[in-house]
């Protein structure tokens, strides 16, 4: 066992304070510090994207990376994107369009849907299933999670036309 | 009565019944990050659990010396088989009649394999102490290869040294587990010495992992106060992991309460109870702290359930009209250190008697041999019934081969041999009743959706370009027509540890009309909260969004054995509706006791009671509900439930037409599937969406076992697979869109009519992309290549027929 570290990020616009092992991984620090639990483990070598936050403005996947790496960052995860009351558009469409099964790679392929979505507003299919090739998903043979997440796109772009 | 005619449709629309593709109630908690895994549950004054495993495939263990690792702050206690023996636990029961050990006793048979099991604060201290367990081993020879270990004087198994009789009769060999026969050697071996023709192939179905997001884990909690043990973990048959509990540690049933929480997929691995989950139990009672188990994925790949792992010989004899006479199948199965195969007791080698597939041939044999070799127990249905996708992909390579050996078309010699409509129920050679289908209606909407004669040509004419040096892509047709056998089953013939096969479901209905109904199963992404209720909503006439679904719980579930080989619709999908039905003919005596007329004189009319002839008098099932906890009514018991525990009177038999055609690149061995054109035929169908959804997955983990997934291992018995770097699941790139279509066929006997439709796509789908492979490289003379069909393999069967020449 190593010293603790003081580690201070920014969880879902939330300053969050605590001690941790520098060698623990963020994901673990998520989860088991904070108790935030929608991202999951899924493979230990960052194949799976299970694990996927957004960290200053990046998908990374948090089980690679020390929590000592994070430190002072700031992270959105899928507790973030969206509330009961106030769904993201991306958790509607993968509902109405039946893109999740089992949800444990859900968390995770959600997150990194919307940070694709907002570097590239106007994906094509290829572009999305490239986009999320970091994401394993093992129930839904992906169709309708491309499927999904151009649905997400089109209403994003028709609330914005309409707003413009 | 026609003015009632949109009204009753109206009202039929709102309950989100059956034939619905109502969206998943399921959605709302998993697309927030609000699902509760087991690794999401944390109890307060939680340990870690982590194993020591061995990294060698046999060997002995000389010694374990746990001093470093008790030492290093925050280490709780080390277990070793030493600590479990005066418990009785360091062995344990196999679904399959054998034994396995918990942890190692004296030695070790597998890589991977549990040797001791750590307990610390946290499981970074946990990981730390693992690394500090000295471990001295001294190897043994160690045999890989099935046929070798039949032949090795070397005992893997020291235990069983001397028994000639082992669960599933006599052992002809140490290493040898069982011989499982079926059928008519005699009549089958004549039938095919005197046919017309004969095809004859030798196939190796390899070994692979279901490997769902999720791995499997634990969190035992032991009460000591009141003697209670709870389990969460990631079991598939909750019902049955409580039985097992209490008849391998002796606690009363009643003491235990196990609990599936949310479970990421499962696929098969998760039916077996695995050394975690005890380790987790007698580590809780031991420290008197709640402990977690939750395995890596490197720990997963290696050491819990592996899948398939057949060699296959087949022989196959048709008259010159191509009409098959005879089947002969012989089969020797590497089940690793231990037979810990989860099949029904009487089945040790599944359903793979199934392996007449869709066609109708009078005469079959199937003989099985089971064999300890020095890799992983495990032999779980990895998304099919029991060994069904084993029989599949042997029948439909066995008809490609004989489509060679005649000179036929494949798809032209698979109609002449389907059994036919009116032949159902059709008696099979091995012994199956199947109970309906309509496989040529099936596989010529097939045909013609895909133009199959129009890819035959173009086919030919890439042939003819190749040749000419145009092009260097060649293209597959692979096809597919496969019947499953489902809905484990008739507690007759079907147990698990002598638990009957049934399944169960109980219903309550409140007071104003909702209702919450508890199964014996449990969903692993299935989406049962949303199905089930729809069926139940048909039934009894409540809406579906009324309807709470629970499983998994068996403090508050009837007993059920749970969720694998597609047997949740058929069986207790069966349940459910037989408990609707229940609940239906008490509210029939309510609405005519209200209705003041005699219970025959009332009807059910979607959403209510009717009397006869006058549809204007009334009572809705929501009244009827109030009025169960309101009204005195002579001769019955207030409140509206219901309990139904069914055994189905047989299996069902979804069945599906399938064809892949693919691209394939003779230079870099990359096939590209192009187009994927899937009908099932799963009988009444509940949720269409969910079914869609179903088949797409299933097809996708179809495509990663025939192009490139398994677990391999090199001759010293080291996982070459253990990590997905080197474990092939597909990605979103690498998988294409598939078209899906259908035929409704009910199951005679099921309630219902439902079949069961998650594994239909895996079982199809496998020797579907396998044939595509093979049909490319058809007009070059190949006859049968082993999968996975990696780019490596792709290249070297290019290579070897001198298409790069």
């Amino acid at each position: 066992m190593t010293d603790k570290m003081h580690v201070k990020l920014k969880v879902n616009g939330e300053n969050r304070e605590f001690l941790a092992e520098p060698r623990e991984l963020l994901i673990y620090a998520l989860r088991e510090h904070l108790n935030i639990t929608g991202p999951h483990v899924g493979c230990d070598t960052s194949h799976c994207g299970a694990c996927t936050v957004t960290l200053n403005g990046k998908s990374v996947k948090s089980c690679t990376m020390f929590v000592a790496q994070a430190n002072g960052a700031e992270i959105t995860t899928i507790e973030g994107l969206g509330n009961p009351a106030a769904l993201h558009v991306l958790q509607e469409n993968f509902r109405e369009h039946h893109g999740l099964q089992c949800g444990f790679c859900t968390p995770g392929m959600i997150t990194r849907a919307a940070k694709l979505l907002e570097e590239n507003p106007n994906p094509t299919e290829a572009e999305v299933r490239f986009g999320i090739a970091g994401n394993i998903c093992r129930c839904t043979g992906y169709q309708n999670i491309v499927k999904s997440i151009l649905a997400a796109a089109d209403e994003m772009n028709a609330a914005k036309e309409a707003a413009q | 009565m026609n003015d009632m005619t949109p009204e009753r449709d109206e009202r039929a629309a709102n309950l989100k019944g059956l034939g619905c593709s109502r969206k998943r109630v399921e959605d709302a908690r998993f697309t927030q990050g609000k699902g509760n895994y087991v690794d999401d549950i944390k109890l307060p004054g939680m340990l870690h659990g982590d194993f020591v495993r061995s990294p060698y495939a046999h060997a002995r263990v000389v010694s374990v010396d746990k001093e470093a690792a008790l030492a290093l702050p925050g280490v709780v206690a080390v277990l070793t088989a030493e600590d479990l023996a005066p418990l009785g636990l360091h062995w344990m029961p196999t679904l399959a009649g054998d034994k396995q050990m918990v942890l190692a006793d004296g030695k070790v048979l597998f890589q991977g394999q549990e040797v001791a099991f750590v307990v610390a604060e946290d499981r970074y201290i946990a990981a730390d102490a693992v690394e500090l367990v000295e471990v001295e081993y001294e190897e043994l020879p160690v045999l890989t290869d099935p046929f070798e270990a039949l032949k090795s004087d070397v005992v893997l198994r020291e235990d069983l040294a001397g028994q000639t009789e082992g669960a599933h009769g006599p052992r002809k060999h140490h290493n040898h587990i069982f011989t499982w026969e079926q059928g008519d050697e005699t009549g089958t071996n004549q039938v095919i010495d005197n046919a017309d023709v004969v095809a004859t192939e030798s196939m190796y179905y390899h070994r692979t992992h279901p490997c769902p997001l999720e791995t499997c884990g634990a969190v035992a909690s032991m009460d000591a106060v009141n003697g209670k043990l709870t389990i969460y973990g990631t079991f598939q048959a909750p019902h049955a992991v409580r039985t097992v509990v209490s008849l391998i540690s002796g606690i009363e049933e009643h003491n235990i309460r196990v609990v599936s929480p949310d479970i990421g997929g499962g696929f098969g691995n998760k039916v077996g109870v695995y050394p975690g989950y005890v380790c987790s139990v007698v580590a809780s009672i031991v420290t008197g702290r709640p402990v977690k188990w939750v395995e890596d994925r490197m720990e997963n790949l290696m050491s819990t359930a592996f899948a398939r792992d057949y060699w296959m010989t087949g022989k196959i004899s048709a008259t010159k009209e191509g009409k098959i006479t005879g089947l002969h199948c012989q089969v020797t199965a590497d089940h690793g250190g231990f037979d810990a195969c989860a099949d029904p007791t009487k089945f040790p080698a599944g359903f793979m008697n199934i392996c007449t597939g869709s066609y109708d041939i009078p005469t079959a044999y199937l003989s099985v041999d089971g064999v300890y070799t020095n890799k992983a127990p495990g032999g779980v249905s990895y998304r099919c019934s029991f060994r069904v996708t084993e029989a599949v992909y042997f029948i439909e390579r066995m008809i490609e081969v004989l489509a060679i050996e005649m000179d036929m078309d494949a798809a032209d010699l698979r109609r002449i041999n389907f059994i036919k409509k009116e032949q159902f129920p059709y008696q099979s050679a091995l012994g199956w009743e199947y109970d309906s289908g309509d496989y040529h209606r099936a596989w010529d909407k097939v045909m013609e959706a895909v133009d199959y004669k129009g890819l035959r040509k173009e086919q030919a004419e890439r042939v003819e370009a190749f040749k000419r040096g145009e092009t260097r892509t060649l293209m597959g047709i692979g096809l597919c027509h496969f019947t499953e056998i489902v809905g484990a089953g008739p507690v007759k013939n079907c147990d698990i540890l002598g638990l009957g096969m049934f399944d169960s479901c109980e219903i309550r209905i409140h007071p104003t009309g909702s209702a919450i109904a508890r199964l014996g199963t449990i969903s692993q992404g299935q989406g049962h909260a949303t199905t089930f209720a729809q069926i139940l909503a048909t039934e009894i006439g409540l809406p579906a969004d009324s309807i709470t679904i629970e499983e998994g719980d068996t403090d508050t579930a009837p007993y059920g054995l749970g969720t694998y080989g597609s047997r949740s619709t058929p069986v207790a999908g069966a349940a459910t509706a037989m408990a609707g039905r229940k609940i239906r003919a008490k509210a029939q005596m309510i609405a005519a006791y209200l209705l003041e007329v005699h219970d025959n004189d009332v009807e059910f009319d979607v959403d209510r009671f009717v009397v006869k002839g006058a549809p204007e008098r009334f009572k809705t099932m929501k009244e009827i509900a109030f009025a169960s906890y309101n009204q005195a009514i002579p001769g019955l018991e207030p409140g509206l439930e219901a309990v139904s525990y069914y055994d189905p009177p047989n299996m069902t038999y979804p069945f599906g037409a399938y064809v892949c055609v693919m691209d394939i690149d003779v230079d870099t061995g990359v096939p590209e599937v192009r187009r994927f054109y899937a009908l099932d035929d799963c009988g009444t169908r509940i949720n269409p969406m969910i079914i869609e959804g179903q088949i797409h997955g299933g097809l996708t983990e179809a495509l990663a076992v025939a192009l490139g997934q398994e677990i391999a291992y090199d001759e010293q018995g080291n996982v070459k697979t253990g990590t997905l770097m080197d474990f092939f699941l597909p990605t979103a790139w690498e998988v294409p869109n598939y078209e899906t279509d259908h035929t409704v066929t009910p199951s005679p006997h099921h309630p219902i009519g439902a079949k069961g439709v998650g594994e239909s796509p895996h079982v199809g789908g496998v020797p579907c992309f396998s044939n595509a492979v093979h049909d490319a490289f058809r007009p070059f003379g190949l006859r049968q290549t082993n999968m996975p069909h990696d780019h490596w393999r792709i290249w070297q069967t290019a290579n070897r027929l001198g298409l790069h020449d």
